[in-house]
């Protein structure tokens, strides 16, 4: 699903953002990816869903080569990618159905089945009542579960997220570890940064580990 | 790994146009009721943008009010063949059917020494002191109207030169000189309006483009948020060319109404003035024509305008 060769990128003004990272990651796997902050977690993910290109190397995503991809085609290769990020990003002047729908009136479905596709991601993360209030009257729980529904609910085979538990207390990171587990076991390829050292133990699951942009530690595919 | 996976466009769902006219209509609705959302933003915009409008569309009809009087009056064109004071009026007559049978004649009105005192006296007020007179002064005067082929400007003075020439002629006046300079004002001022039309055309194109860009401003986080979820250029910058295409529609709406309001005004003294000269001229408005020129006119600048603001900014906001 994901196949890093030798990648690595520089900012200009010198920062090493990556350098030479290699890894391999199977579709249906639920991956964590850690290291401090700086280590380069979110670069590795902006270049998986080309927020950013590589400066060298090689990356793969679904079988296609993201160096040679066009700008024109970016648009298509990110409706197969789920980003999920720690702000949510949500879009405050609108209800949390309009939000979710998003992703589908990109694509150009129709009404109906838009608002099938959306209770049925809404339900999945417990907000189907919540389809009419502004994301902004919601708790962080709640908006980062809009933000999940969102991502989700155009069914991608990758999901990324950057810190999607930084801002929850353990309870409420608990719960939406427990909803990335669900979307794995229907086969959804997920790849998780976080420095949550203490969840990931518990989860068990594949774990890189970035420093200094340098892939130094990977735990290899469990199961 | 197969070329088609490499080529996501392969895997965009077909092409429906039920629903790419049903997003049309949804964006376009949304983008009109964003603008009404904010009722007198959109109202000050729009007032700017119609009475830069108004401006060359009102000027445009009144030199075309101008331009049908003034080719009334040329069409029209007639020879006034004062004779000498000696001639009588059965000479008058005489002369009158004999220049008939010419081929460029179309009509002739003998106006006679006794009518043309006639109405003189009723039209000077110098009724009594006229009786006083023992001849009467003035000569007869034949209205030559020339065939319709020959009323141009030019081809009337030849037939000028000619009645010219025959003895019993006094003065002969084809008075279209002024006329004629009128119509020379009249195109130059033409040419003024439609340079100033497409000096303010680029003021409108400005304005929306401005309005524009601080709309894109405001909505940063959306463009940026609408990319992540991989929406292409095209589905981002529609609502942005429906809201300048609203913004132009809405301005050509105002600059009607500005430019029908202002002929209403002065069309009440126009019809005055037209009545002392005898005329029964009517101030023509906008017509049909001129107002859906406007109108389509008005609302493609607006998306002129919105485009070059979206293409020029649009691009720079990249998700980060």
């Amino acid at each position: 699903m994901i196949h890093f060769d030798n990648v690595s990128k520089r900012y200009p003004g010198g920062h090493t953002g990556l350098a030479g990272v290699s890894f391999r990651i199977e579709p249906g796997e639920m991956v964590f990816l850690t290291g401090h902050s700086g280590a380069g977690k979110s670069t590795l993910l902006k270049l998986i869903g080309l927020l950013e290109r590589s400066s060298g190397g090689q990356v793969h995503v679904n079988d296609r080569n993201l160096t040679r991809l066009k700008s024109s085609q970016i648009p298509y290769h990110r409706r197969e990618v789920g980003m999920i990020f720690q702000d949510h990003r949500l879009l405050n002047d609108r209800t949390v159905f309009d939000n979710v729908a998003l992703p589908l009136v990109v694509s150009g479905l129709g009404y109906k089945e838009i608002s099938r596709r959306v209770h049925a991601a809404l339900d999945k993360v417990g907000l189907l009542n919540k389809e009419k209030a502004a994301p902004i009257t919601l708790s962080g729980g709640e908006q980062q579960r809009v933000g999940i529904a969102r991502t989700v609910v155009s069914k991608p085979p990758l999901v990324l997220a950057d810190e999607p538990t930084g801002n929850l207390d353990p309870k409420l990171s608990q719960e939406i570890m427990e909803l990335f587990g669900w979307f794995n076991q229907v086969g959804v390829t997920l790849l998780i940064a976080t420095h949550d050292l203490d969840l990931i133990s518990r989860m068990d699951r594949r774990i890189l580990t970035l420093h200094n942009g340098q892939l130094v530690q990977d735990t290899g595919k469990t199961e | 790994m197969s070329r088609g996976r490499n080529n996501p466009m392969q895997r965009r769902p077909g092409f429906r146009p039920d629903i790419w006219l049903q997003r049309h209509l949804q964006v376009a609705l949304a983008s009109l009721g964003r603008l009404m959302n904010a009722p007198l933003g959109t109202l000050m915009t729009a007032a700017v943008i119609g009475i830069a409008l108004a401006l060359p569309i009102g000027l445009h009809v009144l030199l075309n009010n101008l331009q049908n009087v003034s080719g009334g009056w040329e069409s029209g064109a007639s020879i006034s063949l004062f004779l000498q004071q000696e001639i009588s009026d059965k000479q008058a007559t005489a002369l009158s059917k004999k220049l008939r049978l010419h081929q460029r004649i179309e009509s002739i009105q003998v106006i006679s020494k006794a009518s043309a005192m006639a109405e003189f006296r009723r039209l000077s007020g110098f009724g009594d002191a006229l009786k006083a007179l023992d001849s009467n002064p003035l000569p007869a005067l034949l209205v030559i109207l020339p065939k319709r082929e020959y009323s141009t400007p030019e081809t009337a003075q030849l037939l000028v030169r000619e009645l010219g020439l025959l003895p019993e002629t006094d003065i002969v006046q084809l008075d279209l000189q002024w006329v004629r300079r009128l119509q020379a004002i009249t195109e130059i001022a033409q040419r003024a309006v439609l340079v100033l039309a497409t000096l303010l055309g680029l003021a409108v194109l400005l304005i929306i483009g401005n309005t524009i860009r601080l709309e894109i401003q405001n909505r940063h986080a959306e463009i940026e948020i609408t990319k992540l979820i991989g929406a292409t250029n095209g589905f981002i910058r529609r609502p942005f060319l429906y809201t300048g295409l609203w913004y132009g529609l809405f301005g050509g709406i105002i600059a009607w109404l500005l430019v029908a309001i202002s002929i209403l005004l002065i069309s009440g003294p126009v019809a005055e003035l037209a009545m002392l000269y005898q005329s029964a001229f009517d101030l023509s408005s906008l017509d049909i024509t001129t107002t859906l020129l406007l109108l389509t006119g008005s609302a493609g600048l607006g998306l002129l305008g919105s485009w070059i603001a979206v293409g020029r900014h649009l691009s720079a906001i990249e998700p980060s």
